[in-house]
């Protein structure tokens, strides 16, 4: 295990953050809080997985994380420095320190550079990281260290397979020693049998290097496999956040109840599977959410109560945080 | 083949197509055989680039030109379908069969209302009047799950979400009471919540009759939606039986290879093996099996020998030269003497 520092690699306050969207034919504007109060944490060497569906704001929250949208209010803490406070060696550190790995690497690597190019791309900011007659020997080590063949460096992205560009875009983010890579959907659009091959890499790549993840998908497949902790957001709020093991054998939010359930597993052709929870209708607009607590629309828990007062995230007397009224100390398994 | 059952609704057999290109001929399906009987439903399970959507365009008749599709026999309900000209072609597809892709924003007109094109189904092959058609439309709608369809009949394919989007090409697919009806990844652009409730609302048509090819590459998916299973490898049926038989015990060891690498959300964690290497280009195949240099094993003769989609337990068959090992689960000398790494 990794020596823990004190202060958390990430850490958000109340973190408020979105966009501005045109309405109607005046154009006018209005603002669309996407994330609206987080508070999560990420600690040294350990992934955290942010699971949601499209539109709960897992995105914009990255986005923000990173330094590529301002937040509205609250606060970004990378390794304990706020982030809207930073000069600009301490943006640069913070771009060193925090790395992103996105779901299509045919969008996101250059198609005009070589594999070795983009690999060492960040040395141009970061030009202190490795001395310019170690970078060829540095690259063919990073090359090996994804798992690629380092004689590949002069190929350029289509050479590849999706699985082989995604592991490029995994050594381009190593390449300045990041302490947390986000990896937003990293490995949806991979089929299942390179799925599992980047993930395993992914964990072995902490294993050796300490790295932590924030793991943003909508998998929940995908998250029991490598999630330390888990925090279920809806509509940009987090609902729960647990353990894995929790959140897995205790879902005490119906929505995360509801995800757990709707997941498809290899294991439903068995004559024992049954529906579970079907929910209706669509997710509301974060443009326009419901009052009070903003899964309420589709709960089947739902009282009066629940448009009126917004539930915390608290414990409820139960292991872990939980958003809602009704939420019972543990669930009975 | 079972001889129990009455003639089949869909029969391929002997399906190939190749594609013409600048760098020779390719051959994304080789020799694909099966059948679907009435109010049955068939998964056809591979990853990119097996075949599985070129499989069902052929069936189709929807392939470009420069695709040459042979096959001994494509059938459906007694009709030979290969030379069918355009005109019978579109009298099919549209009142006998049916078909939904994964994106559904590409398969609707953006300029016309969503309430137009479901109309536009009756009015065209059933030469109803504007208001029967809308009426009938309304029904459509409220059937598959749609809320306050007489109101969203003028909506424009934009102004519904994902799921919705999904269900009115549902609702286009279902109008005209098609017997067969093919899914291509039905569910896999959209958030899990909804992908439970189109897949809730396929299996109810299928039990109400409806013939169903679900066309995925999720096992989960198929698990929940489909009774047989054949799985495609870099173009070629690799295994087929119930998904009751292959899951639990697979007799190809790229089945075993996908169920091992298939997280789980709910149930026992286990945990997840991947499959080594990538899937072959298809327009360089390896020599013998096509899945050897990826395969836990292979052997020499893999190598060299490609082996033929056999029977291999009633009601089961595999390509695969050691399929009874496979499937008894006897343990197995890994890699004996096979070129593979």
């Amino acid at each position: 295990m990794n020596q823990r520092s004190e202060e958390p690699v990430l850490r958000t306050a109340d973190l408020v953050a979105g966009y501005q969207v045109r309405r109607g034919l005046l154009g006018r504007r209005a603002e669309v809080a996407a994330v609206a109060g987080v508070n999560l944490t990420v600690r040294e060497g350990e992934t955290v997985c942010l699971v949601g569906e499209s539109g709960c704001g897992k995105s914009t929250l990255a986005r923000s994380v990173v330094g590529l949208l301002r937040p509205r209010s609250g606060t970004v803490l990378v390794a304990g420095k706020d982030t809207a406070k930073l000069d600009r060696a301490g943006r640069l550190e913070l771009r060193k320190n925090v790395q992103m790995v996105f779901q299509d690497p045919f969008a996101s690597l250059n198609p005009r550079m070589t594999a070795g190019e983009l690999i060492a791309e960040g040395w141009r900011v970061h030009p202190g990281l490795v001395a310019e007659s170690d970078r060829q020997a540095e690259v063919a080590r990073l090359l090996a260290q994804v798992g690629l063949n380092p004689k590949h460096a002069g190929r350029y992205p289509h050479q590849f397979s999706g699985g082989q560009r995604q592991r490029i875009s995994i050594a381009r983010a190593l390449a300045v020693r990041p302490r947390l890579i986000i990896c937003d959907e990293a490995v949806s659009a991979l089929d299942v049998s390179i799925q599992a091959q980047i993930l395993a890499l992914l964990a072995q790549l902490q294993e050796e290097l300490g790295i932590a993840y924030l793991f943003i998908t909508h998998d929940l497949g995908v998250v029991r496999q490598i999630a330390d902790r888990v925090a279920v957001m809806h509509l940009g709020q987090i609902v729960e956040t647990g353990t894995a093991e929790e959140i897995y054998q205790q879902p005490r939010h119906p929505y995360t109840q509801a995800l757990l359930s709707a997941a498809p597993s290899v294991d439903d052709w068995t004559d024992d599977y049954t529906e579970g929870i079907v929910l209706q209708g669509d997710t509301p607009s974060p443009a326009d959410p419901p009052s009070g607590c903003r899964f309420r629309t589709r709960c089947w828990l739902a009282e009066p109560r629940c448009a009126t007062e917004t539930p915390e995230l608290a414990e409820r007397g139960g292991p872990h945080l939980v958003a809602c009224h009704f939420a019972r100390p543990t669930v009975p398994t | 083949m079972t001889a129990t059952e009455e003639a089949p609704l869909l029969t391929v057999s002997g399906l190939n197509v190749a594609i013409e290109g600048a760098a020779g001929t390719v051959q994304p399906v080789r020799d694909v055989s099966f059948t679907l009987a009435q109010g049955d439903s068939l998964a056809i399970v591979g990853e990119s680039g097996s075949g599985k959507s070129m499989t069902s365009l052929a069936v189709l008749g929807l392939l470009p030109e420069q695709a040459t599709v042979r096959a001994e026999d494509l059938r459906f309900d007694g009709a030979e379908l290969t030379g069918l000209a355009d005109p019978d072609w579109q009298q099919l597809r549209g009142e006998q069969l049916a078909m939904i892709f994964q994106d559904p924003l590409s398969a609707l007109n953006p300029a016309l209302t969503v309430g137009y094109q479901i109309a536009e189904m009756f009015r065209r092959h059933r030469g109803w009047g504007r208001s029967r058609a809308r009426q009938a439309a309304v029904e459509l709608m409220a059937q598959v799950g749609i809320p306050d369809p007489a109101a969203r009949l003028r909506d424009y394919p934009h102004q519904f979400s994902g799921g919705m989007r999904q269900r009115v090409m549902i609702a286009m697919a279902l109008a005209l009471e098609p017997r067969l009806l093919i899914a291509d990844e039905p569910t896999t652009a959209l958030d899990v919540t909804v992908q439970a409730q189109i897949l809730r609302l396929l299996r109810q048509r299928q039990r109400d009759g409806l013939a169903l090819v679900v066309i995925s590459h999720d096992l989960g998916v198929v698990a929940r939606s489909a009774r047989r299973v054949v799985v495609m490898y870099a173009g070629t049926l690799v295994e087929s039986g119930l998904v009751a038989e292959v899951y639990p015990a697979p007799a190809h060891p790229y089945t075993a290879g996908l169920l091992a690498a298939s997280p789980r959300a709910r149930g026992t964690a286990g945990s997840v093996r991947p499959i080594d290497g990538q899937p072959p280009d298809i327009s360089a195949l390896p020599a013998g099996c096509a899945f050897h240099p990826r395969c836990p094993i292979a052997r020499e003769r893999c190598t060299v020998e490609r082996p033929k989609l056999r029977v291999v337990a009633p009601g089961r068959e595999s390509a695969c030269h050691f399929a009874e090992e496979v499937l008894t689960g006897e343990p197995t000398k890994r890699g004996t003497g096979a070129a593979h790494g």
